[in-house]
């Protein structure tokens, strides 16, 4: 059930490619994803280009994916493990959402914090207070981890 | 029954007995003097009544109810709302739910607001213009950029209004040319069925949905599987798709049988681990009640599923009142490693008091039993969040000095709290190794049989000393948790003094318990341990009325700040 799903997924995101990111098994198990998130162009993220893993588990889809950033970034919203503060990933799932639903949301997230409902209370501070600090740092940290050229030399996770 | 030796209900000729030294009195009477097995019971069955007939102080009423019974009261309440709204049963249930089982109040805001109640409540999608607060408010991040799902939700919502005025059904998520669900993509799937809001899935994926809300999450209100529709699932729909599966359904009934109970404050549901049973207790539905009573009930599946009906205690924790109890067993935990993890990672809801860890996420919480919404870090309301949330993050220097003169002041008491805690804990151990004594007690039961010319139930006495011994160590476990609490002076001294008095009974009856067994000593035995067991169970009585008589004059005073005092 869970796999059937799965590879339902995996085929439209081969046949449909979405603009913006990309998602796919890692190894063998279907179950064990890797999706790429380019940094969006009217965010401080862009030109970044951010590694998320994503594990279903497996009454998948009747459960939310594990989705976590892998590449270090800094958002209100997500915090030093790379976990993602998102409703739809906790209590707001609903079996009919799908990974490209979810990626679309995280991009979105990436572009729109949300600074009333804070992983990082520090930063959702600055983002609220000292916008231009804000974006300055996460320009600096989408720089200097999220750089491609770096991530393929030194491979994360 | 009228032997000398037996203990009256008078007072006063009760306490100059006590002034004899027992052990002698014993000595020197005949066998047949004394207090026979046929008075005992009477006296230890006396239960709750005294002489007069009146209910003690430290006893409540209260009232057993099957689960069958709160399935009627549900269904009263349900069909009433039906009549009244001239809706269906299964949308009545709905909007209770949704109300916390409170009529008067839906019945209000049904007649005030009814589309708005029923929108909340997931009876029906959100209407065209949606009025002011909409249902899935929370969904920030995906809001406002991601014009594709915006695009979705409108072509969802305007689907979902069609399917709703007419009766045409159409899956909007599903493109027009295909059928197959949209959830497990199976080609060879069951029927499609959907709710009143037209999306429509498969039967298994509806059941195997429903199935885990109910199984692992324990939902009683399941949501449509279509993103962002809010509207719930209702009885009827459960019990359709999840036909055969018996055991999921009568779960289900559980669960809401659970919820109603949880929302009634005249009710609680039995602790004990499979029980179906609830009490009502209505004498201490409020919190003012629980300064003056400790409502100690059992359910009606056994007498041994022996709860406080005011709090958590899964236990008889008479004589002393919950708040009490409960800052008590706080302090006892606060020294153990256990706690320790439970302080570092867990917080109490500051609405219903659960205990919640924080595995993940942000600092929005919602309990989970409640639906409470608070602040983890301030543990404030959500709702006072939206502007100044911020507030959170400041470091309060003079809360850093408190806590480390709070730490000295500890060490000095804690040589205080030390032998409060240590005859605490001495009592319940002696309680937990009762087990042993039980078995051992047996033992000599069957030895007694054998050497003596004892029946059976002749020798039924010493069973009886040892259930008395377990009781009474658990009064005393508590009197040492409320002596620790209590404010010096005559007051504490005279409870000090009962309490020395039944702590002297029952180590006495504990060591004749665990004398030897010789065949010339039996009927002497006999006699001494059942006179004792009758002493030592007035002896706690006396300290049980003595106490909740105490709490109803106000006569306690504490050296703490007790909730409502």
């Amino acid at each position: 059930m869970a796999l059937k799903r799965i590879n339902k997924e995996l085929t439209d995101i081969n046949r449909d490619p979405p603009v913006g990111f990309s998602a796919g098994p890692v190894g063998e198990d279907l179950f064990k994803w890797r999706a790429t998130i380019m940094g969006p162009q009217d965010s401080p993220y862009k030109d970044g280009v951010f590694f998320l893993n994503i594990h279903f588990p497996t009454d998948y889809p009747f459960k939310p994916p594990k989705v976590n950033f892998v590449t270090k970034i800094f958002h209100p919203n997500i915090n030093s493990d790379g976990s993602i503060c998102l409703d739809i990933l906790r209590d707001q799932w609903s079996p009919a959402l799908t990974v490209t639903k979810v990626l679309l949301s995280i991009s979105s997230l990436l572009t729109d914090p949300n600074p009333d409902d804070p992983l990082v209370p520090e930063i959702a501070n600055m983002y609220k207070t000292d916008r231009a600090k804000y974006e300055e740092l996460a320009r600096q940290w989408t720089r200097e981890y999220a750089n491609l050229d770096r991530q393929q030399t030194n491979p994360v996770g | 029954m009228s032997s000398d030796y037996e203990f009256s209900d008078d007072d006063n000729e009760y306490y100059d007995g006590m002034d004899m030294d027992d052990d002698e009195d014993v000595e020197e009477q005949d066998d047949d003097s004394g207090i026979s097995e046929e008075e005992m019971d009477i006296e230890l069955a006396r239960g709750g009544l005294t002489s007069a007939g009146k209910r003690k102080a430290c006893e409540v009423d209260f009232d057993t109810v099957t689960q069958d019974a709160v399935e009627a009261l549900i269904r009263r309440d349900v069909e009433h709302i039906s009549s009244i709204f001239g809706v269906s049963e299964d949308v009545a249930s709905l909007l209770l739910r949704h109300m916390e089982w409170n009529k008067e109040r839906l019945i209000e805001k049904y007649m005030d607001t009814p589309t708005e109640i029923s929108v909340k409540a997931g009876v029906t999608v959100t209407p065209p213009r949606p009025p002011s607060p909409p249902p899935s408010g929370r969904l920030a991040s995906i809001r406002s950029k991601s014009s594709a799902l915006v695009a979705k939700r409108t072509t969802r919502r305007s689907a979902a209004e069609s399917a709703s005025r007419s009766k045409v059904v159409t899956e909007p998520l599903v493109q027009p040319e295909t059928t197959i669900c949209q959830i497990c993509f199976d080609d060879e799937q069951s029927e499609m069925n959907a709710l009143s809001c037209g999306h429509k899935f498969c039967v298994d994926c509806w059941a195997a949905f429903i199935r885990g809300k109910i199984r692992e999450e324990g939902e009683i209100n399941i949501r449509c599987m279509a993103s962002e529709c809010s509207l719930i699932a209702p009885d009827s729909f459960i019990r359709t798709v999840l036909s055969g599966d018996d055991d999921t359904i009568k779960r289900h009934q559980e669960l809401i049988v659970r919820h109603y109970v949880s929302c009634n404050k005249n009710l609680k549901f039995c602790p004990y681990p499979g029980c179906t049973y609830t009490v009502s207790c209505p004498s201490a539905a409020s919190k003012s009640a629980l300064t003056t009573i400790v409502p100690t009930v059992h359910c009606g599946a056994s007498e041994n599923h022996i709860f406080c009906f005011g709090c958590s205690i899964d236990a008889d924790h008479r004589p002393v009142i919950c708040p009490v109890a409960k800052l008590w067993l706080k302090k006892c935990q606060d020294d153990s490693e256990t706690a320790n993890w439970i302080k570092s990672n867990t917080k109490e809801c500051s609405k219903c008091q659960s205990t919640i860890e924080k595995n993940g996420g942000c600092n929005h919480m919602t309990c989970k039993k409640c639906k409470y919404e608070f602040c983890w870090v301030c543990m404030g309301p959500w709702s006072e969040h939206g502007t100044s949330w911020y507030n959170c993050n400041r470091y309060d220097e003079s809360s850093g000095v408190e806590a480390r003169d709070a730490q000295a002041r500890s060490r000095a008491s804690l040589e205080r709290y030390l032998h409060y805690y240590n005859r605490w804990a001495n009592h319940e151990q002696s309680a937990k190794l009762s087990v042993d004594l039980y078995a051992k007690t047996e033992k000599k039961m069957e030895e007694m049989q054998i050497t003596s010319n004892l029946t059976w139930i002749e020798v039924q006495f010493a069973k009886k000393a040892v259930d008395e011994v377990f009781k009474c160590r658990m009064t005393l476990k508590w009197t040492y948790a409320m002596a620790y609490y209590l404010e010096k002076g005559n007051q504490k001294e005279l409870f000090e003094d009962n309490q020395r008095d039944l702590e002297r009974a029952v180590e006495d009856l504990s060591e004749l318990l665990e004398s030897p067994i010789e065949a010339e000593n039996i009927p002497k035995l006999r006699q001494q341990i059942t006179d004792k067991t009758v002493y030592v169970h007035k002896r706690n009585e006396i300290m049980l009325e003595d106490t909740a008589q105490g709490f109803l004059e106000g006569r306690w005073k504490w050296n703490v700040d007790v909730e409502g005092f």
